[in-house]
């Protein structure tokens, strides 16, 4: 109603790590309180909103009174009383606590069209999306076309798939709806393995409904009676809103039989991972689900073909199901409006790493480097120099900074030696070393790696082990050559994507920084003071002022001196955390190269 | 209805070839005389293609020769030397993870991985790194693991399932650390029928016996029958200086086409066995000893007083076991003679029990 307020709170994993359960309340009990609601005398309700991005201002609260929006960052529950009083009852919104000019660049270039209801609804209350235009693209769908229409609709749009390899959506459904055979699966992948990826989740957590509408329609296009919500375990919100979206989806008749009284029957049971990357992919995906190790097989027969319990079996991202409904109720000509001419629409990115502004972003595709580094992240913390960014997780790549201007799209990324991935995108400034960021990358993928093929299991190992004496000082001459013949190796023969990609970090850093590497091997030095074996802390006695800041912060004891007097850093216990470096308020402390072993094969 | 079989065409390192579709580039190339190395493939188990070693180039791109099937010309190119190259290096790194100790492995000379070892000439492995070592611990008195000679191709895991139907043991952990054992790493408790020893193509399976009898090329190897069931299992006896060091069976002979149980694969010490009954035993007094005696001297004992009892009680007085260790035949004769010479329906067999 006119005059209405709405305050939308961030209650996404990120606005509750920050708070938001206690601002939430705190306003509550303002409202409830019988002498504010004299004095505001307007209809106030408070509302739990889903991820909005910029989490690192959480809790971010929006204040919404004909169709005006405030929007607060950085809101503790004291904070509170103040805004109910001025800006609720007074009509004047607290500005010092307001968003500043960043928060609207953060937003400026993003465009939200699968995140158009994330962040502005209730994620809780089915009413809410539903108030939005939710379900009627399935109602629609239902009703009105037929299946093929479905598919015909989501070739048009271009949609490809959001979970990394960017296969079109809707010649996955039509290859599932040409198999014969009346059962058919659907399953939603929210696996969301990649370290740092945030998208999958936050969108499970911030509109359920629509990853439910997505499979209710891509059921219905395909011919599936039953879908699967494989969601990893370590997501609990996301599983919570989860469930209780699919008992309002089942109330409301949006699910189970009958549905809509159109004679369809569809539902959808939610499964949970255990949190091993490898088991967001498909064909182990389907594995854990029937019960078994989550182990890949060898494709064909692809999942259209043969996939849970042997069935037509379509898999489809997250983020990629959340689009369905949009599409077809916005239509595939406004969808395809956003993008290039092969990577159609938007795509969520989970923007971290060197960046003033991290957080959750969605842009279109054709959006270059340099505009979400530089205008959607606000440029480099503390202004220093881009490096490079890293993109599509551990199978991704690093592009540098020389190509800043590289389009985002699956293609220009593949054609820069990086994929899209599923939407990890780390910024790496000058102070990061390229290699030790190839055996970060390493590491995980080892780790992660099923063990079943023969060039991933022990192939990373052997990678890693590389990279590990690289950085630590032993590299030997050829080693690079050898990185790049056994990368070669694993790509070409591993058994499913995780191996076949787990060495694009290794080669596209051998690729754009090889001289990294050449440091590293042949001038024993890390050039971005990283790798520990090639530095060393010492204090320079005419800065120190004996303030006793460091050997109070030294967690190994490597600091030895009295009160006054310059202190010593003893370098055989010292184990190079850098903590006195960054303390030590006089420059005191001082990072220097030393010289690695010279080791030879 | 079975669907009609479609000929494919397709040519394979040159040869022209046509089979039936559905059939993988592996199947399809031995046709044509070409072996296309594998470690984890084996006739017996659903296809895996986990050791990569099978790899084939078909339009550019490698693929394993064992899961894929064949397709409408298709060209399979099975040795370039890209495909060489990158099977020497996948062998290679197996060999950079595996105990080089071929002279005391009991594998020797039979072993898959060694013969590529041989074929890809790897001496020194060029990848080099961290090996698995585990303590050995099993208890059992069958099957020794060496885990540490484990590939994980994964073929007894497949054979214990989906032949045996016993499932004992599977894949644990992760990675580099990935490993076959049985649940919670405790002592290998199965019926011991040795299925995962014949196929494991490496050392990590032994027979426990077998360890220091013999190399096989000393051996001499006898074809026969197994005598413990009346299923009859051919049976290969290994046989060094007169004696039975090793029981395998083949795959292609008799109706065990190469299976066995536990009995047949590892209980053959009972053929040299000093006590081992060579003539019958008769106790020819009361309260006495069993002592040696000829067959006539058994055979009148046993008929003298199978008539006795007939003419004392009546012919159903007497009843008749015998055993799935006789032979069909003899069972026959044993049943006939119940009926037809003591007069009884009393009969049955062991294996009805
Ligand atoms: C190691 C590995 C991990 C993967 N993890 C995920 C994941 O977490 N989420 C996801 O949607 N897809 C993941 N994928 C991709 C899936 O296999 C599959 O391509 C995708 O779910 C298909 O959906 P889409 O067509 O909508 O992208 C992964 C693939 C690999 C090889």
């Amino acid at each position: 109603m006119p005059g209405d307020i709405t305050i939308n709170i961030c209650m996404g994993t990120g606005g509750i790590a920050a708070g938001g359960e206690a601002v939430m309340s705190a306003f509550e009990d303002a409202l409830a309180s019988a002498d504010i609601a004299a004095s505001v005398k307007k209809h106030c309700a408070a509302h739990k909103v889903g991820c909005r991005g910029f989490c690192a201002r959480d809790v971010l609260v929006d204040v919404i009174e004909n169709g005006g929006k405030h929007t607060y960052e950085y809101i503790k529950p004291d904070m509170v009383k103040r805004i109910v009083e001025e800006h609720l009852a007074g009509g004047q919104p607290v500005q010092e606590w307001l968003v500043k000019e960043d928060y609207h660049t953060f937003h400026g270039k993003q465009v939200r069209a699968v995140l158009a209801d994330c962040g502005e609804m209730d994620p809780e209350d089915i009413e809410a999306y539903a108030g939005r235009g939710g379900y009627e693209a399935a109602l629609k769908s239902l009703t009105s076309l037929a299946p093929t229409d479905i598919i015909e609709e989501l070739k048009r749009s271009g949609l490809r798939g959001r979970g990394g390899a960017g296969f079109p959506t809707g010649l996955k459904w039509e290859m599932a709806r040409n198999e014969p055979g009346d059962t058919k699966y659907i399953i939603c992948n929210a696996d969301e393995g990649d370290p740092g990826a945030f998208m999958d989740r936050s969108l499970v957590e911030g509109n359920p409904h629509a990853v439910i509408e997505g499979m209710l329609i891509g059921a219905y296009a395909i011919g599936a009676q039953r879908g699967y919500v494989y969601i990893r375990a370590e997501y609990p919100l996301a599983v919570q809103r989860l469930t209780i979206a699919l008992g309002q989806a089942r109330e409301r008749g949006f699910l189970g039989r009958n549905i809509q009284n159109t004679g369809f029957d569809f539902d959808i049971k939610v499964k949970l991972g255990a949190g091993a990357f490898v088991c967001g992919e498909e064909t182990a995906l389907i594995a854990s689900i029937e019960g078994n190790r989550g182990m890949p097989r060898a494709k064909p027969p692809f999942p259209a073909q043969k996939g849970l319990w042997g069935k037509p079996t379509v898999i489809n991202n997250v983020e990629t199901l959340a689009n369905v409904p949009y599409i077809m109720r916005k239509g595939s000509g406004w969808f395809a409006g956003f993008g290039t001419e092969k990577s159609k629409g938007t795509k969520v990115f989970a923007l971290t790493g060197k960046i003033r502004n991290s957080g959750l972003i969605e842009v279109p595709f054709g959006i270059s480097l340099r505009e979400i580094i530089f205008d959607i992240g606000g440029g480099i913390e503390g202004d220093r120099k881009l490096k490079a960014v890293q993109t599509g997780g551990p199978s991704g790549g690093c592009i540098p900074a020389s190509l800043m201007e590289t389009s985002v799209d699956y293609e220009s990324l593949a054609s820069a030696g990086s994929i899209v991935g599923s939407g990890g995108m780390v910024v790496l400034d000058e102070t990061d070393c390229m290699v030790n960021v190839a055996k970060y990358f390493l590491e995980f993928t080892k780790s992660e790696s099923c063990g079943k093929c023969i060039p991933c299991r022990v192939g990373t190992m052997r990678l890693l082990e590389i990279l590990t004496r690289i950085t630590s000082g032993k590299g030997r001459p050829g080693d690079v050559e050898l990185l790049q013949e056994l990368s070669e190796d694993i790509k070409m023969t591993s058994l499913c994507g995780l191996g076949q990609t787990a060495p694009n970090p290794v080669l596209s850093t051998i690729r754009y920084f090889k001289d990294e590497y050449d440091a590293h091997i042949i001038e024993r030095r890390c050039p971005a003071g990283v790798c520990k074996s090639f530095i060393a802390f010492t204090v320079l006695e005419e800065f120190c002022k004996g303030c006793m800041a460091c050997v109070r912060v030294c967690p190994s004891g490597a600091i030895v001196g009295e009160k006054k007097k310059p202190h010593r850093i003893v370098q055989d216990v010292c184990i190079k955390c850098g903590a006195c470096f960054a303390t030590c308020k006089f420059q005191a402390v001082r990072k220097r190269a030393v010289y690695g072993e010279i080791h030879t094969r | 209805m079975e669907k009609p079989i479609n000929s494919i065409s397709l040519v394979i390192d040159g040869k022209q070839i046509s089979v039936p579709s559905g059939t993988t580039i592996l199947d399809a190339a031995k046709q044509v005389g070409i072996t296309i190395p594998a470690l984890c493939y084996h006739p017996k188990v659903s296809r895996s293609g986990a050791c990569r070693v099978c790899i084939v180039e078909v339009g550019g791109t490698l693929v394993t020769a064992c899961t894929t099937p064949v397709s409408g010309g298709m060209e399979v190119i099975t040795n370039s030397p890209y495909v060489e190259n990158m099977r020497r290096d996948l062998i290679d790194l197996i060999l950079s993870d595996h105990p080089y100790d071929c002279m005391v492995c009991q594998k020797t000379g039979e072993c898959e991985l060694q013969e590529l070892a041989y074929k890809y000439s790897i001496r020194n492995p060029v990848f080099r790194g961290e090996r698995r070592q585990y303590a050995q611990k099993d208890g059992n008195p069958f099957i020794d693991r060496d885990m540490e000679k484990c590939i994980l191709c994964g073929r007894c895991v497949k054979i214990c399932d989906e032949v045996q139907g016993v499932g004992a043991i599977d894949f644990a952990y992760k990675g580099f650390w990935a490993k076959v054992c049985p649940p919670f790493e405790q002592d290998l408790n199965c019926e011991f029928c040795g299925q995962c020893v014949m196929v494991c193509p490496t050392g990590a399976l032994i027979g426990k016996n077998w360890v220091a009898r013999g190399r096989y090329w000393n051996m001499r190897e006898v074809e026969s029958t197994c005598p413990y069931c009346g299923v009859g299992c051919t049976l290969s006896l290994h046989v060094k200086e007169n004696e039975i060091v090793r029981v395998t069976a083949k795959e292609g002979r008799g109706v065990n086409d190469g299976l066995l149980c536990v009995k047949g694969r590892f209980g053959y010490q009972f053929v040299s066995s000093p006590d081992r009954l060579k003539t019958p035993l008769i106790r020819r007094r009361k309260g006495g000893d069993l002592e040696p005696a000829t067959w006539d001297e058994a055979l009148g004992v046993v008929a003298s007083r199978l008539k006795r009892v007939k003419e004392q009680y009546g012919p159903d007085a007497i009843a008749g076991l015998s055993s799935a260790r006789c032979t069909t035949e003899d069972n026959y004769l044993f049943q006939k003679f119940m009926r037809a010479a003591v007069g009884t329906n009393n009969v049955d067999h062991c294996a009805r029990l």
